[in-house]
């Protein structure tokens, strides 16, 4: 049934002139990046030649081009997920979930689903750039894994943040705004808060504050280690956000 | 056979809706039999839509039970949706989909056996006269196409009860007839519940009536019992200086009196004969302040007019 719902989303998504603009926007500027850090990288390839243990061009290329689908994400999933329920809702159509027999779990689940794996579309297509790598090189296989599970976890940090947003509003535009600025101030006072607590000897505050960076942890990805304190913090994030947005719906049920 | 017919399919007790301090809806209750067909009407604001989404889950009331076929909608709200076809009052219409993905869709998500979709979605099809436009996306058709979409979405899963919210609503006539048509082949084998504002369009379609008058329910009779009820042989009496009801009662001729507020009586004679006209010269000569005197109502839209704007008459 969480498929049904899913599958549903990701037609409506592609049914959409926005899921094609997405795609092609980030596929353009991802693409330019990527050219350009290649650029960068024959210019000091050179001066690499000299060190003792050169970084490679997985760290040199694909390590900031996943950096940088990372934050184009941030711009893209508020706006991908402000129609997931504030949209339905606008228009009426939530009805047709609730009144069929679908539990809330199962509506929601359904719906970050779908968003989830078109997002997993853009992770999958920026993972294939680097291959092309493969006509003149080498590439660090693990590395490029441990990155793309790492922007596929955020991806998915960003979704459960952006339908949360979506349901705490019946407009979809106040939705992507909300979803945009809890992300951005994830970012930003999630890492701050977490190094402080940490800083200041509070262990287990530290922890939770860190639950709430996703950009945090999406840096020991970033480096080519899989820390499992890293991927428990995104899941729960996932788990955290998703809870809430069937309460809310469900709250919503009883209020009116 | 008459198990079946006397199996209730909706049993809803002392629904109660409070929208902060604002009551919407306030202790309504209503059984529904299989087969029967329910004519759910009030005017704006009396809370029949309130009502309805209370008794397809998709507003938990604030007081009172709902089962749908003996299965409580609370404890087991997926049990007893299953059995729900819903209509609300603007479909819930995916425009960007063709209208056989939509019903299929609404099949899918029903729960309907993966190898009987194709079959419950060409069936929901053609009983609402849809097969041609299969393929048509949903925002292309028009207002009466788009409603028959919103009416096979809520009968594909061939549910025990539908329920109906103002399904005629910006239709023309043809549509209309075609619509009520197809209510009463829906009555045949499912229990239906139709909210509406056009009167005849309950007295041709429905076998009962529960009229809502700000939130609560002030009529509620089968249409033959309607029409026997008030029917000929009654007059409506408006005295401005009423008397004892018992008063009118002993005059000759007349049978019951039953008061309709503080000044409006509702007369039935004794046998056949018409005593209207010594009624009005008792009335007269003892200086009631006859100001009405009119045969009572013979149609529903009597029934609901003097039940809702009571007030505003007195």
């Amino acid at each position: 049934m969480i498929f049904t719902i899913a599958a549903k989303e990701l037609k409506s998504l592609f049914f959409s002139p926005l899921a094609w603009v997405v795609l092609t926007c980030t596929q353009l500027i991802l693409a330019f990046f990527f050219l350009k850090r290649i650029d960068d990288f024959m210019q000091i390839q050179a001066q690499l030649i000299q060190m003792s243990s050169p970084p490679g061009i997985t760290e040199l290329v694909a390590a900031p081009l996943f950096a940088t689908t990372a934050v184009l994400l941030l711009f893209a999933v508020p706006l991908l997920a402000m129609r997931l329920i504030a949209e339905e809702r606008r228009n009426q159509t939530m009805v047709m979930l609730l009144s069929a027999p679908l539990s809330m779990t199962e509506i929601v689940l359904g719906k970050f689903v779908g968003l989830v794996l078109f997002l997993w579309m853009i992770v999958l297509l920026t993972a294939l750039m680097p291959f092309t790598l493969l006509l003149g090189g080498q590439l660090d296989f693990g590395l490029l894994a441990s990155l793309t599970m790492g922007v596929a976890l955020l991806a998915a940090c960003f979704a459960a943040v952006g339908i949360y947003a979506s349901c705490v509003t019946a407009q979809p535009l106040v939705a992507a705004m909300i979803a945009f600025g809890a992300l951005l101030g994830m970012l930003l006072a999630g890492d701050a808060a977490s190094d402080g607590l940490r800083s200041g000897g509070w262990a287990v505050p530290a922890a939770l504050a860190q639950v709430f960076a996703p950009l945090k942890n999406f840096e020991s990805f970033a480096k080519g280690s899989l820390d499992s304190a890293s991927i428990a913090c995104m899941l729960l994030l996932i788990v955290v956000f998703l809870v809430l947005t069937i309460r809310r719906l469900d709250a919503v049920r009883l209020r009116g | 056979m008459d198990e079946r017919t006397n199996e209730i399919t909706v049993s809803a007790q002392h629904l109660l809706r409070k929208f902060g301090a604002h009551t919407a809806v306030n202790d309504v209750s209503l059984t529904l039999k299989r087969g029967e067909i329910l004519g759910f009407l009030g005017p704006n604001g009396a809370g029949k839509t309130t009502t309805m989404q209370m008794l397809t889950g998709n507003l938990a009331p604030t007081n009172g039970a709902v089962s749908i076929c003996g299965i409580d909608l609370f404890e087991h709200p997926t049990a007893a949706k299953a059995r729900l076809g819903y209509l609300p009052e603007h479909p819930p219409l995916y425009r960007e989909l063709s209208v056989q993905e939509y019903v299929q869709l609404a099949a899918k998500l029903h729960r309907v056996a993966k190898n009987s979709i194709d079959s419950a979605v060409q069936n929901a099809l053609a009983r609402c006269g849809l097969t041609d436009v299969g393929k048509k996306l949903i925002g292309s058709l028009s207002k009466g196409y788009q409603q028959r979409v919103g009416i096979a979405q809520a009968i594909v899963h061939q549910p025990d009860v539908v329920i109906l919210d103002e399904p005629t609503v910006g239709l023309d006539p043809n549509q209309i007839r075609e619509i009520r048509k197809l209510i009463r082949e829906l009555g045949d084998n499912h229990s239906v519940i139709l909210s509406t504002h056009i009167l005849p369009e309950v007295e041709s379609v429905c076998d009962r009536v529960q009229i809502l008058h700000h939130g609560t329910t002030v009529y509620n009779d089968t249409i033959a019992g309607l029409k026997q009820f008030h029917g000929g042989g009654m007059v409506v009496l408006g005295l401005k200086r009423p008397p004892d009801i018992s008063a009118i009662a002993a005059l000759p001729g007349i049978g019951r009196v039953e008061a309709m507020g503080d000044t409006q009586f509702r007369v039935s004679f004794n046998g056949k004969s018409d005593a209207s006209e010594d009624l009005a010269r008792h009335a007269v000569e003892k200086s009631w302040g006859l100001y009405q005197l009119a045969p009572a109502q013979s149609s529903l839209e009597d029934v609901f007019v003097n039940l809702t704007q009571k007030e505003e008459i007195n």
